[in-house]
């Protein structure tokens, strides 16, 4: 898989895409639905953007464990 | 949105009250994607009636009961239409017997279309509709799903299920302006309720307080009624002459 900025400049290119919030908003520790605004719905649609973008299944007991934009991105890193 | 930009999906849309919902929602200015299974012929008389009416509509063989069917149907419909709006649950099949009589066949089959395939469609469906902030999905159950009816104990099940099934998806997706009802029918003058022995379809409709069969007309202006509105979701309307009132 690409290195850590490639992943992480896509998975904030979707999150923009999704969340509709400002590129300077999505930083590593941002968490989705504290900083980002996301609610369930909202965490749902991101999950199943990241699977379609990066071709990978993600099960639902890690997609819970997914919080913050490095939760995804270091989920993407080790299992895309 | 005018409804004139919106696009709906009608499954099961070849014959009967689909037929009818369909050339109802074409009649309002709404592209109109016609779902069939087996009834070309039929089908291809549906898309005839809207066009000579100066409506939009195109042809979507699926069959419904098979999720990947299901998936691609409305893949098929996003991709000539750009999006969708509206989704009408309606392909339904009947294997009336009784329950002691009823072969799991017979079981499996009712219910795959008509409960699974709303699943699946819904399912499908969802994905653009959340995408864009709005959409109208309305499922045909029955009375039969609310009171029962012997020798419908398989289509009774996924009717009443439908139900259920409708009201989570209302509560799942509300946030996003997306709705989900059910429309019942009581007895309908279709193809589908003159497989009743005419007796039993006479009988019937002797205990009628409207005092005749519904026509699919009057289920598909329940169903336009229901896309029209913004403030309802969850709900059954029950459209039979008064039969039930539950």
């Amino acid at each position: 898989m690409a290195n850590k900025e490639q992943v992480f400049d896509k998975v904030k290119e979707i999150i923009v895409d999704q969340l509709g919030v400002d590129e300077e908003e999505v930083v590593p520790e941002a968490s989705f639905i504290d900083d980002l605004g996301a609610d369930s719905l909202d965490i749902v649609e991101l999950i199943m953007a990241l699977e379609e973008e990066f071709g990978l299944e993600i099960p639902d007991d890690e997609a819970e464990k997914i919080a913050t934009v490095n939760d995804a991105v270091e989920y993407i890193r080790e299992n895309a | 949105m005018s409804w004139e930009q919106r696009t709906a999906l009608v499954t099961g849309a070849s014959r009967g009250i689909g037929r009818s919902i369909a050339l109802k929602l074409a009649q309002q200015g709404i592209a109109v994607a016609i779902n069939y299974r087996g009834n070309a012929v039929a089908a291809q008389e549906t898309h005839d009636l809207i066009r000579s009416n100066g409506g939009q509509c195109a042809l979507y063989p699926a069959d419904v009961s098979d999720a990947d069917q299901a998936q691609d149907l409305v893949n098929a419909v996003l991709k000539d239409w750009g999006h969708l709006d509206i989704l009408v649950n309606n392909a339904g099949i009947t294997r009336d017997t009784l329950v002691l009589r009823m072969r799991m066949d017979d079981w499996d089959r009712v219910i795959a279309t008509n409960l699974t395939g709303v699943f699946a469609c819904t399912r499908a469906a969802l994905k653009p509709m959340l995408k864009q902030r709005f959409g109208r999905i309305v499922t045909i159950s029955s009375i039969a799903g609310l009171i029962g009816n012997a020798g419908q104990a398989n289509y009774s099940a996924a009717k009443a299920g439908v139900i259920g099934l409708m009201r989570s998806v209302a509560r799942e997706v509300a946030s996003r302006q997306i709705t989900a009802n059910v429309v019942a029918p009581g007895l309908i003058d279709t193809e589908m309720a003159h497989q009743m022995a005419p007796e039993a379809y006479n009988q019937l409709i002797s205990q009628v307080p409207l005092g005749r069969a519904g026509r699919p007309e009057d289920v598909a202006d329940a169903v336009w009624f229901l896309i029209q509105a913004d403030y309802i979701t969850g709900q059954t309307l029950v459209v039979d002459g008064g039969l039930v009132m539950d």
